[in-house]
């Protein structure tokens, strides 16, 4: 039987592609086509939306014209202008979720790395019952969100949740003050056992022989964890410590089921702000822009992030 | 969801929801007829709601033969279902809307005018009550919908706290109701003057309007443009809150409730000796409430209103019943809604929900000849009036609402809510309306 091998000069006699450079083009083309409908679904569930929204910043669209989009008045810049006019309720408002949203950020993904790092790292040796400890750690993250948000809202409640009972005051958890510290609490415990799972899976490939050579110079728990874990962790934290940034920024599904649509002013989360501002007082363009604003911020603040560790990577090399 | 691309998931969620849940009735002009209406939630569930009303339309199919498709839509998810069949065109062919969105919903213009004409078709103006019909849309234009369930506000009172208390009589005046909620208050037994659904948006700003109208506050300028920071709303809001920060008649706790649940299960249990809500003997009976315990009266008015003041106990609440302007089968929309405000039909559901019959003819029947009844029968017929119907009726709802949320939660907390503090969230709830223009 011939093999392909044999046909190729005849076929290249004809003028035809040899089938060495068809099955070529069909290895060059194949992956493309493997990522068609992704990209086409890419299209159509985020940029052609995100155009969309974007258009819509540009326009006053309210009740009045949110039957026919093209009959809303165009604003220009005016949304944009009035949405950074940090003297008016509106933008007083916008600014105030910005640092709120930018505390949560920091709180909920400083201790996400925090708790996700040190039970990744005590969890490295084998124990008894390690396994089912990991278990344990992962079942928030297995939890359907909004059951166990809204099981969260039961607890923190004053007259009957559990928190207060345990604690034995009669505090508020869910306005005031402290419903931005119920907040962080409930992302960070929703939230870390991803970040426990990412370092886990990172930890396995430092490999052990690095550790052994290091115990036997002497180094210590300590002294590994700084010489090898952590910078053998490094390009998972890079990419860990982003993905829990632009989750927890963008975080809307915690703060609406644990506080509904009008989450306390101390809480009030900038992804809050915004739907509030285009569904509930119907100022779709207005919301558009702030969405906009804030694509823009979590845009330049992912491009510095990746430029800077990009730059430090290539330094170490 | 995760916001960051929050616009164009706006576009995207408008879109899926349309094309997922609405998509009209039948189109074709050979097929049998059948329309989709996607009713409110009105019972205790939404399953409750099916049970209640598939009876009624299977009994319309089988009279008229047109095949109604129900969904009962939550509350927390009807106005973003309305906006988005109202942007993408395609949505039910009947549906309930609260009448207080009447004037903002009739802006989009996605809503068949009710003129005349259509008026007639479904059985005339006449037979509507006038209150509930003032309340469906921007006067001098064509209602966007006809009243289906009345409501009005009430004051529900626990007659066995009022005995053990000493107090023989529901309050007749405000100034009473704040007396007899010091004498009903005993935190050391977990016993309040008065239940509120202080961390409900909605309910906060229910109440804004009625005690507003009282002080005399208009909410909107006579252009139609809305004006939410005055001298007498200031006072509104400050006798609301007052309520808990200095007559501390309502438990602090009350800033969470965010349901009516809750309320009225404090009514019930004994907790709170008095709850001002729409008409729900159905739900306390629900809750297992002893109904031999449970008085309603009108919410007082104060001893000596203000000169501006006006003699408002509740607004006129209400759903109403509205046709997509996209129906496809506007004559057979029309029936339906004919059917649903025919007196039978009306007898039968807002006996069941506990609501009000909103046309005459309703009324002959013996379920609303009870004492209960004929208190917010007499409050909507006298002392109810419209929540302002302007277009931005529902950002005035959620301004305001929202902002007393807050003002519940800083005294909750301690912190002192004045006059000052009121007229400053006032002003920028009006700043954002003027932003939507």
């Amino acid at each position: 039987m011939p093999t392909a091998l044999d046909d190729a000069p005849a076929v290249q006699a004809t003028g035809a592609p040899a089938p060495r450079t068809r099955r070529k083009r069909r290895r060059v083309a194949l992956p493309y086509l493997l990522l068609l409908p992704a990209i086409l679904l890419e299209l159509l569930v985020h940029l052609i939306p995100m155009l969309a929204g974007l258009a819509m910043s540009f326009f006053k669209l309210t009740q009045f014209s949110i039957r026919d989009f093209t009959s809303a008045p165009a604003a220009g810049i005016d949304n944009y202008k009035f949405v950074l006019d940090f003297d008016s309720a509106v933008g007083k408002a916008l600014l105030g979720s910005f640092w709120i949203s930018v505390l949560y950020t920091v709180f909920s993904v400083g201790f996400c790395w925090l708790f996700g790092t040190s039970a990744a790292v005590l969890m490295q040796k084998d124990f008894r019952g390690r396994g089912v400890l990991r278990t344990l750690f992962l079942v928030p993250y297995a939890l359907p969100m909004y059951a166990a948000v809204i099981t969260w809202s039961f607890l923190l409640q004053r007259d009957t949740g559990l928190v207060n009972s345990l604690l034995g005051t009669d505090s508020f958890w869910l306005i005031g003050d402290n419903s931005f510290w119920s907040l962080v609490i409930v992302s960070v415990w929703r939230n870390w056992p991803f970040a426990f799972l990412i370092v886990m899976a990172g930890l396995q490939n430092i490999p052990a022989e690095l550790y052994e050579a290091a115990a036997i110079d002497g180094a210590g728990w300590w002294r590994q964890f700084q010489a090898i874990t952590q910078p053998m962790l490094r390009p998972v934290n890079q990419v860990l410590l982003l993905v829990l940034f632009l989750w927890t920024f963008n975080d809307f599904n915690t703060p609406y089921v644990l506080f509904g649509a009008s989450a306390p002013k101390e809480a009030s989360l900038i992804s809050i702000h915004i739907y509030q501002s285009s569904f509930v007082t119907w100022n779709f363009g207005l919301g558009s822009a702030m969405s906009v604003l804030l694509l823009v911020f979590l845009l330049i603040v992912s491009t510095v992030y990746l430029g800077l560790t990009a730059r430090r990577r290539n330094a170490s090399v | 969801m995760r916001i960051g691309k929050i616009a164009p998931a706006l576009v995207l969620a408008l879109a899926a929801a349309a094309a997922t849940a609405c998509g009209g009735g039948d189109t074709s002009s050979s097929a049998p007829k059948e329309l989709v209406y996607w009713a409110s939630n009105q019972g205790t569930s939404l399953d409750n709601d099916k049970a209640v009303l598939r009876p009624e339309l299977d009994r319309f199919e089988k009279a008229a033969g047109i095949k109604v498709k129900l969904e009962v839509v939550p509350w927390t998810d009807l106005l973003n279902r309305i906006l988005a069949a109202t942007t993408s065109g395609k949505g039910p062919d009947v549906l309930n809307i609260g009448n207080t969105w009447s004037a903002s919903l009739q802006a989009t213009g996605a809503f068949l005018p009710f003129d005349d004409a259509a008026l007639e078709k479904v059985g005339g103006k006449s037979r509507f009550l006038g209150p509930s019909l003032a309340a469906t849309g921007a006067s001098g234009r064509p209602p966007v919908g006809v009243p289906l369930y009345g409501q009005a506000y009430g004051l529900y009172y626990n007659k066995k706290l009022f005995a053990e208390a000493g107090i023989t009589k529901p309050p007749a005046t405000w100034e009473e109701l704040v007396e007899d909620g010091k004498k009903l208050t005993k935190p050391d037994k977990g016993q309040w003057g008065l239940s509120l659904q202080a961390g409900q948006v909605t309910e906060n700003s229910h109440h804004a309007a009625i005690l507003g109208a009282q002080q005399g506050a208009r909410f909107s300028t006579p252009d139609g443009k809305p004006q939410l920071a005055s001298d007498p709303s200031v006072a509104a809001v400050r006798q609301f809150v007052d309520l808990m920060q200095k007559d501390k008649i309502v438990n602090p706790s009350n800033a969470e409730y965010a349901d009516t649940a809750k309320s009225l299960k404090d009514l019930s249990d004994g907790k709170a000796a008095m709850f001002m809500n729409q008409a729900s003997a159905g739900s306390f009976k629900n809750i297992g409430m002893d109904m031999a315990d449970l008085g309603v009266a009108p919410i007082p008015l104060p001893a000596t209103p203000p000169s501006a003041g006006r003699k408002v106990t509740s607004f006129v609440a209400g759903i109403n019943m509205a046709v997509f302007k996209g129906t496809k089968n506007p004559d057979a929309a029309l029936d339906f809604v004919k059917f649903m405000v025919s007196a039978p039909e009306q007898a039968l559901l807002n006996k069941t929900y506990g609501s009000l019959p909103t046309v005459q003819d309703a009324y002959s029947d013996a379920a609303f000849q009870t004492e209960d009844v004929k208190v917010f029968q007499g409050v909507l017929a006298n002392s109810a009036e419209p929540m302002p119907q302007v277009p931005q009726e529902s950002q005035f709802e959620t301004l305001i609402g929202t902002a007393m949320k807050a003002m519940f939660a800083d005294v909750a907390a301690g912190k002192p809510v004045d006059d000052g503090k009121i007229r400053d969230q006032l002003n920028q709830a009006d700043q954002q309306i003027a932003a939507g223009g």
